[in-house]
């Protein structure tokens, strides 16, 4: 291969560069791997840059609040120490993709980059069932900046204070903001201004004072309304905390009720993210990988470049055993990868065990119509679930432990990688992933209407133990600030027995009027 | 594809949500300020820093569940079996692993401050007390504010609206023929007969002539924005920073003294744009001195306390009258001076110096390790005295470098907050 057919020479880059880096990646991503994508949009950052949209959830703009301050400062100390590297892209579920590629990384890492985030992270996003279904890709920037400008609308209208306050609360039950079970109706961000809008409208067109005036008669009593017809009335149970007080809570104005939907839309589109982290990063460092080899096997970049690449990609894939003092849980890039590869294994060159476990793709021959599928139709719990191998628990040496407070000799290891242990270490490190299982079960369940108007909540412990006392205690000052009456939070185990409980009692004034 | 340049986009765009939090955290990083000035030194407090601030109440609690029971999966297992019982590790010996997404700790939470909001923070429920009693009507700086029109001035005040509502009056005023009614007499010479169109025509040039005789825009009508130039009274005050540098003074002693000082110069440097400062050092004689020669300057000598109070007499009939001037003074000490001079002192004080002054604040600097039953000095004494006698006078003794933030505090502290921490 002669010079002139290298992407690029030395570690600098244009923007030149990026665009033949982009098309040569673009040609092996369709033809060689079949991936179908976002329209790509890359932009050059500076590590400030990064630092702030770190701080903003990785988002480009984001609505203003101090605990972002917070995190940017705590993110920036480590980094001026350097303690900390930035991460080298960062990249944006929307249509057009945006990934954003730092000043800083030379022309090998910008390829690596461009590959990573621009085809691998955007093909996932683009076809996995969790993100089809729970995210608009289009509607998202928009949304954005309409939540912004809404939320700094507010501000200056009822103050900076009231705002934060709303916010604070509506941040602490953000993780209970969210519909785990898809309705029929897509998520359509983009008419959410429109449709704030005319909620506004139809308040002040159906206003009339004169309804106050008119006499009620006497009011039902709690008999007439049943139990059973009021929960129904009220939607309840119901596990999205901040629907319900977005719908229901009595004494909040409307204002506070569209930040409080801001932040469960936010939380929502976030969903997909958490649930498919190891997934996310697996495909895009498979990705990454194969465009990088192949680019390098058709002599676009130089053995030199390759090295630079393999290092920087062996960094990333890096997972520590338990045992070391970089430790630090799993590295979803490090298992992801690994099962990635794993699968291919399987799927090209099976053993007899991979045969026994796997009969539907192993030796199937077609390594990217099983991977795209995978990726199409499976979220971490149930990938880890269904293809963690027991060739790759070998190699990677896995095992359970079980800690249990009454045992009093410390902790048991349950399983091991053996014939015995596969299935349950499989197991247990598939729920480990599975946000269902790892975020409390809280719902509410009543609301005494007819008395003090005091809002229950249990939560069914399961096998996950007990709430964490301060924070559920804050948390709940929250949530009765909000819900502007006292609120019950019951813990119960499996045989609704009560093991603990807190009340709550709202500060008066301080969010609801 | 396409690339998009982002890095000559405006940077700071997290600083609005940087300014939020430090106003939510203002109570607490007031304190983290003051803790950490306390350890550090001088120069170094003024470059502000990094500062640690305690976690709670900047926390985001969220629903989380206790550490167990609990079960994991983990990679790299050596040798242990199924059914193997391990030891737990001893509680927060940091042995035991912490999962996924537990990253954030509850710990300090440090944070770096620019030299700017440190010092906001750290100067900042202090004040120069009763500053407002004399103000002054002489005129200090000048403002300007507008007054109304005038007919001359310079083009660029031309005042338009005002320029072209005359004209319009002007014109009517004088009939100032309308260019439409000439236009419509026009188009009927076309269509009338020889007569008439005679008629037309002689009209015409009258209205022509009429209009060209009165102009659409005349020079009387001009009109110019007027502007006034308009005094702004503004507190006059000065602060008198007297220093013994006598050789009873040890190199501790006037660490300490400088220390003092120091801060006291960042912080009405800081505070009050327009107060003076004279500096006067003394030994048995007194000078006026320069900043320079006062923070650095070596000297020693005997010691004559009312030396330096003569000196600062002598300025304040010169150049600053007690009747315009709010005048503050600090000085700082050994306490020592002899017996003889006592009495000037005393007099000098009570006659000349303290009815002139706003507030004086003395400060008396000691050894590290002074014994504590040491007799009162002598400065002490009569400053005890005048004070009971309900003069505006404070008075603190410091022995260590730490002490002198706190106290410097105490001395300068807004009175409303004094009330307050009182009440």
């Amino acid at each position: 291969m002669s010079a002139k057919e290298r992407l690029y020479q030395g570690a600098d880059w244009d923007f030149a560069t990026l665009q033949r880096i982009h098309d040569a990646c673009e040609g092996i991503a369709t033809t060689e791997l079949g991936l179908s994508f976002y329209p790509n949009q890359i932009e050059v950052i500076t590590a400030e840059q990064m630092l702030d949209a770190y701080a903003s959830g990785g988002m480009p703009l984001f609505y203003r609040h101090w605990s972002f301050g917070k995190h940017f400062a705590h993110h920036e100390t480590f980094y001026r120490k350097g303690l900390r590297g930035l991460a080298y892209e960062i990249v944006i579920n929307s249509d057009p993709c945006i990934s954003y590629l730092m000043e800083e990384n030379t022309a090998t890492m910008q390829a690596l980059v461009i590959a990573h985030a621009a085809f691998g992270h955007n093909h996932f996003f683009k076809n996995n069932y969790v993100f089809r279904q729970w995210t608009d890709a289009e509607g998202i920037l928009d949304y954005l900046s309409f939540a912004k400008s809404f939320i700094a609308h507010c501000e200056e209208r009822y103050g900076q204070t009231a705002v934060e306050r709303t916010l604070d609360a509506a941040h602490a039950l953000m993780s209970h903001g969210i519909f785990r079970y898809p309705s029929k109706k897509r998520q359509d961000l983009r008419s959410e201004q429109r449709r704030e809008r005319e909620r506004r409208l139809h308040e002040e067109r159906v206003f009339n004072d004169l309804w106050r005036t008119v006499p009620t008669g006497p009011s039902k009593t709690a008999s007439e309304l049943s139990a059973e017809r009021r929960r129904t009335l009220l939607g309840l149970p119901q596990e999205n905390i901040l629907y319900f007080l977005e719908k229901s809570a009595p004494r909040l104005q409307s204002w506070q009720r569209e930040i409080l939907r801001i932040v469960r839309l936010i939380g929502q589109y976030f969903y997909p993210q958490r649930m498919t982290k190891v997934m996310n990063e697996g495909t895009a460092t498979y990705v990454h990988y194969r465009i990088m080899t192949t680019l390098h096997e058709r002599g676009q970049i130089t053995d030199g470049n390759f090295i630079e690449f393999l290092q920087s990609h062996t960094n990333v894939v890096f997972q520590p055993g338990f045992d070391d003092p970089r430790f630090s849980g799993f590295n979803p890039y490090a298992l992801g990868f690994s099962m990635m590869q794993d699968i291919e294994r399987i799927v090209s060159d099976p053993t007899d065990e991979d045969r026994a476990w796997f009969p539907d793709i192993a030796g199937r021959g077609d390594v990217m119509g099983v991977l795209r599928d995978v990726w199409a139709n499976y979220r971490d719990e149930s990938f880890i679930g269904q293809f963690l191998s027991p060739a790759l628990i070998r190699q990677m040496r896995l095992f359970h432990l079980h800690d249990d407070p009454n045992e009093p000799r410390g902790v048991t290891v349950e399983a091991i990688h053996n014939e015995r242990g596969y299935r349950r270490v499989r197991q247990e490190l598939a729920q480990e992933y599975d946000v269902g299982y790892r975020d409390t079960n809280i719902e509410i369940v009543d609301v005494d209407l007819a008395g003090d108007r005091r809002l229950s909540l249990r939560h069914v412990i399961g096998a996950g133990g007990v709430l964490e006392p301060t924070q559920a205690q804050r948390v709940l000052q929250h949530l009765a600030d909000l819900w502007s009456y006292d609120v019950l939070l019951t813990e119960t185990d499996g045989a609704d027995s009560v093991v603990k409980e807190y009340v709550a009692k709202p500060q008066a004034g301080l969010i609801a009027a | 594809m396409q690339i998009v340049d982002r890095r000559l986009n405006p940077g700071g765009k997290s600083l609005e949500n940087r300014q939020k939090f430090l106003r939510r955290a203002k109570a607490l990083m007031q304190r983290a300020v003051r803790e950490s000035s306390e350890k550090k030194d001088i120069k170094d407090v003024l470059e502000g820093g990094e500062v640690r601030v305690p976690l709670d109440g900047l926390s985001e609690p969220s629903f989380q569940r206790s550490a167990r029971p609990r079960d994991m999966v983990l990679p790299g297992n050596k040798n242990f079996s199924e059914g193997d019982i391990l030891p737990r590790p001893e509680e927060g010996g940091g042995g035991s692993p912490s999962g996924p997404g537990e990253g954030d700790s509850e710990d300090d939470f440090r944070f770096v401050l620019t030299r700017e909001e440190f010092l906001n923070f750290f100067l900042d429920d202090l004040e120069l007390p009763d500053l407002a009693k004399r103000r002054l009507a002489e005129t200090e700086t000048e403002g300007v504010r507008r007054a109304g029109f005038t007919t001359s001035g310079s083009p660029a005040n031309i005042s338009v609206s005002r320029t072209v509502q005359l004209a319009m009056a002007r014109r009517v005023a004088l009939r100032r023929p309308n260019p439409a009614t000439i236009a419509a007499l026009e188009a009927e010479i076309a269509d009338s007969d020889a007569d008439r169109q005679a008629e037309l025509l002689a009209e015409i040039d009258t209205l022509k002539a009429r209009m060209k005789r009165i102009p659409y825009i005349d020079p009387i009508d001009i009109r110019y924005r007027r502007f006034e130039n308009e005094p702004r009274p503004v507190t006059q005050a000065v602060m008198f920073c007297l220093m013994d540098v006598s050789g009873s003074m040890s190199e501790h002693m006037k660490d300490l003294a400088k220390r003092f000082y120091m801060l006291l110069y960042v912080f009405l440097r800081r505070r009050y744009k327009r107060v003076e400062i004279v500096f006067i050092r003394h030994t048995d004689r007194a000078e006026e001195v320069d900043e320079e020669t006062f923070f650095r300057g070596p000297a020693s000598g005997g010691t004559l306390v009312s030396s330096a109070l003569e000196t600062m007499r002598d300025i304040i009939k010169t150049r600053y009258r007690a009747s315009d001037w709010n005048i503050y003074a600090a000085q700082a000490s050994d306490g020592d001076n002899p017996q003889s001079d006592g009495e000037t002192t005393a007099s000098l004080l009570s006659h000349s110096i303290l009815p002139a002054c706003q507030y004086f604040a003395y400060l008396e600097v000691g050894e590290e390790l002074e014994p504590f039953d040491m007799p009162s000095s002598t400065l002490w004494t009569l400053y005890e005295y005048l004070q009971n006698r309900g003069a505006p006078l404070s008075m603190r003794k410091v022995y260590s470098r730490n002490e002198i933030f706190p106290i410097f505090r105490d001395l300068f502290q807004r009175r409303s907050v004094q009330a307050k921490v009182s009440a």
